[in-house]
């Protein structure tokens, strides 16, 4: 167990609703080499709270998310969702395990399958999960179709590609609740859409998570839209987690030097309320074949120091439920 | 963009009614489909119904009519060497054709179809194993298997169907598996995987819907390729056997006479002809509709 467990001490003993520990995701290349997606990810989410995780495209997000979602299953580590281990159920048992743990893509139109039709996507779950006879899957996907706010009269028997993206994504939020999971993972839910309509699908999906009573781990890379949506935020790069906190105390008091550089590349309604930006070296994050040794944010960080490549910092107590992977945390 | 759902904005309903529009524009298929689908219909009802259409029975010999020409009284398209009716004979003779023109393509693309969707969906050794069959089976000269399946087995309908339809597999089988490729990943798919789907399920239900219409397409190459190839067999002898009229038998038989009288090989070759340009020029047609409505879907 590492620092972070303590700082959680302010929350109810028990562990919770969804809990990840060292959840490690290695791709392996040719010649012995691997991919390191994700490495030794702690996470922790309550019931009915919402975690945002953001980080730069390709810092190990989708990947945890997924893994976590047994899409396929991770390298090492656990994952427990109301205290079954994921990890250890594999065929039937997973399957049957999945209604309880469902998940929202980034590209609204390619999640549907276009030969189907609304109607179908939308009954699929409930076909696999046995409930019901077609009668009742029909009407329970009427009623799914009006929660996200579509006709279904209008919307049953057309396919995917007579929908706006906006729409697309209701559907796919439509197929992702009509099972009534406990935990919904959304993995960049707004980023394809315009921004006109990414208001309403957030709105949409808080709705929806204080009406089921939904725990969502929210990824994206945009900290406008997950500070909207989250109760907490958690920071990662290069497959690590940097910080992690309360969502206001991420945003106004920052500890970790990667969440300051992401916080001041991040537009704001008050230009002069930006802090000091802080110079970060220019490139690339370092490729995640070849993460640099210590902590993997060092070759772009403005106060890395011979400690930083020696060491990798563990994550520490700031304040409460705010922990951070630094040897050296800004005040 | 307008995402409001329910009503529809007017904006959004003139650009379905558009759609729609398009989508009819695009419906019409136009003379270059009906004319030769409407050859293929009149085609395969007149073999289907060929016994009772109260011509000669094919292997009936009319000795008054010996080698007659079209249009004489009892023979519209006239008799062969034996006095057999010409047009008993192409119509009995379609029904093989058209026999294994459907069922050649159907046995090799069935088979190809469910090795290409293992492949591609499985990846890994089922892949390996499905390539080294299809590489070890391109490496037999078909035509020679072919030709002994038939010297071997021949004189039965079944077995030419099935030696033909052999030959169909590998492209089947590669066309399924790079279709079923570009499906696997898609996130639709790992959506399906996400609710709890079993692999049957994806891909009956995900995958195949998806690769059922380009593979309609190639059925639709196969099947003149499966007339043809009977045509050549059973000039040869190779495919039914003798009292079953068969079309390209019957332009064998009548190619000593091509100089006196012509008619005995040139009308079953010419329906032969019109018959396979039929159904490639249809193909065609549906082919590029096909291509129409996945650019418009996409
Ligand atoms: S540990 Fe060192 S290199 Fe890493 S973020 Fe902190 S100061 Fe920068």
């Amino acid at each position: 167990m590492n620092a972070l467990t303590e700082t959680r001490a302010h929350r109810p003993a028990t562990e919770g609703f969804l809990e990840i520990r060292g959840l490690t995701v290695e791709h392996p290349l040719r010649g012995g080499r691997k991919v390191h997606a994700v490495t030794d990810l702690d996470l922790s989410i309550a019931k009915g709270e919402t975690l945002g995780l953001v980080g730069e495209s390709g810092c190990g997000k989708s990947s945890a998310a997924r893994a976590i979602l047994q899409l396929p299953r991770p390298t090492r580590g656990s994952v427990r969702l109301d205290g079954e281990e994921l990890t250890a159920l594999s065929g039937g048992a997973l399957r049957r395990a999945r209604r309880r743990f469902q998940m929202i893509f980034q590209d609204p139109i390619a999640s549907l399958n276009p030969r189907r039709t609304v109607a179908e996507i939308v009954s699929a779950p409930l076909e696999i999960a046995g409930e019901g006879d077609a009668r009742a899957r029909r009407e329970t996907v009427e009623e799914m179709l009006e929660l996200v706010g579509l006709d279904p009269r209008h919307a049953m028997d057309r396919r995917p590609h007579e929908f706006s993206g906006g729409q697309c994504q209701r559907i796919s939020i439509a197929r992702a609740l009509v099972l009534r999971p406990d935990l919904l993972v959304c993995d960049e839910p707004v980023s394809a859409l315009d921004v006109s309509i990414q208001a309403q699908i957030l709105n949409l999906l808080a709705d929806l998570k204080a009406r089921f009573g939904l725990t969502m781990l929210f990824i994206s890379h945009d900290l406008a839209v997950v500070k909207n949506v989250s109760d907490r935020v958690a920071v990662m790069h290069l497959g690590r987690l940097c910080e992690e906190a309360g969502a206001e105390a991420l945003y106004s008091d920052p500890a970790h030097p990667y969440t300051r550089v992401l916080l001041s590349a991040a537009p704001r309604p008050d230009p002069d309320a930006i802090p000091k930006p802080l110079p970060m070296a220019e490139g690339e994050p370092p490729s995640p074949i070849d993460p640099p040794s210590g902590c993997r944010f060092r070759t772009r960080c403005p106060r890395a120091q011979a400690l930083c490549a020696a060491e990798v910092p563990p994550v520490v107590p700031r304040g409460a439920g705010h922990g951070v992977a630094c040897h050296f945390p800004l005040d | 963009m307008a995402d409001v759902a329910a009503p529809m904005p007017a904006a959004v309903e003139d650009r379905h009614a558009e759609a729609i529009a398009a989508h009819r524009r695009r419906r019409r298929l136009g003379p270059m489909f009906w004319i030769p689908a409407a050859w293929l219909v009149v085609l395969i009802l007149a073999a289907a119904a060929a016994p009772w259409l109260g011509l000669a029975p094919p292997d009936e010999i009319d000795w008054m009519a010996i080698q007659a020409p079209p249009g004489v009284e009892n023979h519209i398209l006239g008799t062969d060497v034996l006095g057999r009716d010409i047009l008993s004979r192409v119509l009995h003779g379609a029904r093989v054709s058209l026999t294994v023109g459907f069922a050649a393509p159907a046995i090799g693309v069935g088979i190809g179809l469910a090795l290409g969707l293992a492949a591609g969906y499985f990846r890994g050794w089922v892949d390996e194993v499905v390539g080294i069959l299809i590489d070890a089976w391109l490496a037999i000269p078909g035509l020679a298997v072919l030709l002994l399946f038939s010297a071997v087995f021949g004189g039965s309908l079944s077995m030419v169907c099935l030696s033909l339809g052999l030959l169909f597999i590998p492209a089947a089988a590669r066309i399924t598996r790079a279709q079923t490729l570009s499906y696997a990943n898609r996130e639709f798919v790992l959506a399906a995987r996400a609710m709890g789907a079993s692999d049957a399920r994806i891909l009956l239900r995900e995958v195949l819907p998806n690769i059922v219409w380009p593979l309609m397409a190639f059925v639709m190459i196969d099947i003149p390729i499966a007339i043809v190839v009977e045509g050549a067999l059973s000039f040869l002898g190779l495919s039914v056997k003798a009292p079953t009229p068969s079309w390209g038998g019957m332009i064998a038989e009548g190619r000593e006479h091509i100089e006196d009288s012509s008619w005995i090989s040139l009308i079953p070759t010419a329906v032969m002809f019109v018959t396979v340009l039929s159904f490639n020029l249809a193909g065609d047609v549906i082919r590029r509709r096909f291509a129409d409505t996945r650019e418009a879907a996409l």
